[in-house]
């Protein structure tokens, strides 16, 4: 594909449905718990039975504060919510019930960082809404199922300015989001189960234009990956049309991860006039700065102060830091191994490095991890007092991995000390100086770089046990001799 | 025994006393029902199982000593109110199967206090209507002269009391139809302050305009189960946080030194002598009771009409979306696709009026005329509200008549919906502000009843009851009973 990156450029708006971790519905008190046997989890006021009403469950409003206080946001009050009128079948209602003049938070932005660096993004909104249920195609014969379990489960729509320029940044702005949605603990954020979904605008225009182009939605892109990747997909098909001559059709798009394309799912020109109107079922919502001040009281420490507090308490670098940072259970998980090992340089390493791979391996996250933040402390702490290299340590890592056992254990029983006393290194050394006389005189007439031949060879001798600093020493002075 | 021919009151009091059982009074109105109803057609459904088997309970507890407050009383619910494993079907084809799963809190409260239902009343279908023949189970005459409508759209409530085969009926009233079919049928219907009844239950209509109360011969009967059906629901949000008023206690307190408004936008308008003359007796009786009357000023009240058929047609037409034959009532037969269901079942399920209710809701909401129609309907409803708070710093209620004259022929109205819902233009503005209303039988006209409208301010249902009982404490007027 030609590179169209001088002339044109992408304008991207995302909008994140975020699934609220409540016990109940945002308006009844069915529960919402994943996976139930359909309708199980529906009662009258989610079937839209004739004469129910909806009340507010109030743990949202929480959620919703603290989600507007770490987005830099205002909080609106009063907030009310309206009716989203449209007919489908899991919408039992036949309206949904959503926030349109008076979001309960409005005008926030997030900082996010890509390998061009740091750009703030304006957050125009979040609003409540209840989800709708699933239509289930595929279990009868001629019909279809509903399932009004999911019906009525909360949700906030956290709506961003089209402020995002490239695919790179939308996924920089998406974990930005997950990342304070996991923090603050108001959603498990699984993309895959649908508790985090993303819809992009995207539209593109040539530099210097001022008018926006015509923009489409693509729907519900369920990975990271997905949404880089659509988004990307979406930007070379819209600047193909365009230099083909033709126009953009303003629409709604669903993508097809199996072939990395977009297709069209409905045109604009056919969509529901939502005819958006108070709910008149609930009134306005009055949030006392008591109540908003009690609620902020409870906020985390959020991933910036966190990655801020790692530079500075553990003279992390900022990209280490912010590794860890992005996600509470790592930066959980580091926090516990530092207070077993006294290295936190070396626990960054270990864990982003040797334990990430073996995660990754395996698909588990770090709380399934097989090698707990103590185990892992021990070892390091093994690798800080010399009682092991860092290679073996590599090795009984996998054997901790593996076996479940500590890390003294397998020293012990496989003999796996470090080998740290002079003389016998020395002994080591001698034997291999001896048994590689061609090697010592290439060596002594100049050819340097044997000297890592000779460490390997006493490495080697040694089974990995010797100390390397050591090796170095003795083997320098004995080889200049 | 002429058990009919006692007061709500009175028969308490009997039933306290031990001079006759819940049994004997609720077979005498079931046997009633079956004899007169065929004439009137004012029940759905008559739950005479469910009434005998909760009137045994209540005689039970009067043996045992253990009795509830209104243990063994027989009512009737207005078929709006969702009363489990009863057939709840808001007068509509939509609902015509429809058992309901649960109950309505108005039904749980009465329940609890000992009430028995005695089965549940026609009603214009949704509570569309001021005739009562846009049910779906038919019209329902007014036992004045079955010729004449009773009223609605609660005018299966109004005339199943009216002719004595219910000593009190629950109803709802979103424009008048609670009052309009009271003073109709000669009754005193109240609907109190927006949020004083529980909304749960009470299949929506028009939800900022909805509210239940009743019908009832007397303002005594009346207050006694306004009080037991009021108070806070937590399952209703427009509920008021408020303990239930002391209607009952009160209620005779005198009038004297009292002020009472009438509004001038509402006697200019021209109207027929005999109303006149019934609401000037009406306000001599006032005036020798003590009370003073002055004439008030709703400067924006001739907006009411124009406000009320923007806003209770786009509430009901989101409240109604809800009928799609997916999860209960009527289905249509053989649906092609989801759509088919849809449209074809909401084509068959709903009458004409209510498709002409949806059809101007959902165009007042329409991008390009929100603005225009609900938006400006909504500001003006405000001042319709301010109007009534204004007067209400310089008097105590606001009497009007309640209806632009007595009853009307069946079927006189029907082809033009303009006139029948201009039967509503002096009830609709208390909606409109969310008042307490009440219509009281003040006079006759060529055999049928008139009722006049006390309109009180906000959460002041106890006032309104008492000037109400006071007129009643001198006039025989509510003791009138058509013959049937």
């Amino acid at each position: 594909m030609k590179n169209y990156s001088e002339e044109w450029e992408a304008v991207i708006g995302l909008e994140i449905h975020v699934q609220l971790s409540t016990k109940s519905k945002l308006f009844s008190g069915a529960s919402t718990d994943f996976g139930a046997l359909p309708n199980t989890q529906a009662c009258n006021i989610d079937l839209a039975m004739p004469g129910v009403l909806p009340v507010l469950n109030e743990e949202v409003l929480k959620m919703a504060i603290k989600l507007g206080k770490a987005l830099n946001a205002e909080i609106n009050s009063p907030t009310s919510f309206a009716r989203k009128n449209y007919f489908y079948p899991d919408s039992p209602k036949g309206y949904q019930i959503s926030q349109m003049d008076k979001p309960i938070v409005e005008n926030g932005y997030l900082d996010i960082e890509t390998e061009k660096g740091g750009k703030r993004i304006g957050v125009t909104r979040a609003h409540l809404e209840e989800d709708a249920g699933k239509s289930l195609h595929d279990d009868f014969e001629g019909q279809s199922g509903i399932d009004l379990n999911r019906a009525g489960t909360p949700l906030l729509e956290i709506v961003s300015e089209p402020e995002i320029s490239t695919p790179e940044e939308a996924v920089a702005y998406l974990k930005s989001i997950h990342s304070i949605i996991r923090y603050l603990e108001i959603s498990d954020g699984n993309m895959a189960e649908g508790s985090m979904r993303c819809d992009a605008n995207v539209s593109v225009r040539k530099i210097g234009d001022e008018t926006l182009g015509t923009r489409t939605e693509t729907k519900n892109v369920n990975s990271f990956r997905f949404v880089e990747k659509a988004i990307q997909y979406e930007i070379e098909r819209q600047i193909n049309e365009l230099e083909s001559g033709n126009k953009i059709t303003q629409e709604t798009r669903l993508y097809d991860s199996q072939v990395n394309t977009t297709r069209p799912m409905r045109s604009k020109e056919f969509a529901n006039d939502y005819r958006y109107f108070p709910e008149p079922d609930l009134l306005p919502i009055t949030l006392k700065k008591e109540f908003i001040e009690e609620v902020m009281a409870t906020m985390p420490e959020m991933p910036n102060q966190k990655r801020e507090r790692f530079v500075s308490q553990f003279s992390l670098s900022e990209y280490d830091a912010g590794l860890l940072a992005a996600e509470k259970d790592l930066a959980d998980f580091f926090e516990e191994v530092t207070k077993v090992s006294t290295s936190p340089k070396l626990s960054a390493n270990w864990i982003m490095g040797e334990l990430s791979a073996e995660l990754n391996n395996e698909n588990l996250t770090i709380k399934e991890s097989k090698v707990s933040s103590d185990k892992l402390g021990q070892l390091i702490s093994r690798i800080e007092d010399g009682t092991i290299s860092g290679k073996i340590a590599k090795d009984i890592f996998e054997k901790m991995w593996s076996s479940g056992k500590e890390v003294d254990e397998i020293i012990q029983s496989e003999g796996l000390k470090q080998v740290t006393d002079d003389k016998e290194i020395e002994s080591m050394i001698d034997e291999v100086i001896q048994g590689n006389p061609e090697q010592l005189e290439q060596y002594r007439s100049g050819k340097d770089r044997l000297f890592g031949f000779f460490v390997g060879q006493v490495m080697k001798a040694s089974q990995g046990k010797a100390n390397p600093k050591q090796v170095n020493d003795i083997l320098k002075s004995k080889l200049e001799k | 025994m002429d058990f009919h021919k006692l007061s709500l009151v009175e028969q308490l009091e009997g039933l306290k006393k031990g001079d006759f059982t819940s049994t004997e009074l609720t077979t005498h109105y079931l046997k009633r029902i079956s004899s007169f109803d065929e004439q009137i057609n004012s029940f759905i459904t008559v739950t005479e199982e469910q009434a005998l088997s909760q009137a045994k309970a209540a005689d039970e507890r009067y043996k045992n000593k253990n009795n509830l407050p209104l243990d063994g009383l027989p009512i009737a619910h207005k078929d709006i109110f969702c009363t489990k494993g009863v057939l709840t079907t808001c007068g509509s084809k939509m609902l015509s199967n429809f058992e309901a799963p649960y109950s309505s809190t108005v039904y749980d409260k009465l329940d609890k206090e000992g009430m028995v239902m005695l089965g549940k009343t026609n009603m214009d279908e949704f509570a569309m209507g001021s005739s009562n023949e846009t049910s779906y189970f038919g019209p329902v005459k007014n036992p004045w002269n079955t010729e004449y409508v009773p009223g609605g759209s609660s005018g299966g409530s109004a005339s199943c009391v009216s002719a004595e085969l219910a000593p009190i009926a629950t109803a709802t009233d979103t424009g008048g139809s609670i009052r309009q079919p009271a003073s109709l049928c000669g009754l005193t219907g109240i609907k109190p302050t927006y949020g004083r009844v529980s909304r749960y239950g009470m299949i929506a209509f028009a939800s900022s305009l909805d509210q239940g109360g009743v019908v009832a011969r007397s303002a005594e009967d009346a207050a006694l189960i306004l009080e037991a059906m009021s108070g806070h629901d937590p399952k209703d949000s427009t509920s008021l946080k408020l303990e239930k008023p002391n209607l009952v206690k009160d209620l005779d307190t005198p009038i004297k030194g009292k002020k009472i408004g009438l509004p001038k936008e509402f006697f200019e308008k021209e109207m027929p002598s005999y109303v006149e003359k019934s609401i000037e007796e009406a306000i001599e009786v006032y005036k020798n009771l003590g009370a003073e009357v002055v004439e008030v000023s709703l400067s924006n009240i001739n907006l009411s009409l124009p406000i009320y058929y923007i806003i209770a047609p786009a509430e009901c037409s989101a409240n109604l979306s809800r009928y799609d034959g997916v999860r209960y009532g009527y289905r249509c037969e053989d649906p092609k696709d989801i759509e088919d269901l849809f449209m074809r079942t909401r084509e068959e399920g709903f009458g004409a009026e209510v498709k002409r209710r949806i059809l101007i809701g959902t165009y007042a909401l329409s991008a390009g005329y929100y603005d225009a129609y609900y938006l400006k309907a909504q500001k003006c409803r405000q001042l319709v509200a301010n109007d009534f708070s204004e007067a209400f710093k310089s008097v105590d209620v606001i009497l009007s008549p309640t209806t632009p004259g007595t009853s009307f022929k069946s079927g006189e109205k029907t082809s033009d919906p303009i006139e029948m819902y201009l039967q509503d233009i002096f009830t609709i503005p208390a909606n409109l502000a969310g008042l307490p209303g009440l219509s009281i039988p003040c006079g006759e006209h060529e055999g049928l009843p008139l009722g006049m409208q006390l309109v009180g301010n906000s959460l002041e249902e106890s006032k309104l009851l008492q000037f109400a009982y006071s007129y009643q404490s001198n006039t025989n007027w509510h003791k009138k009973m058509p013959n049937i």
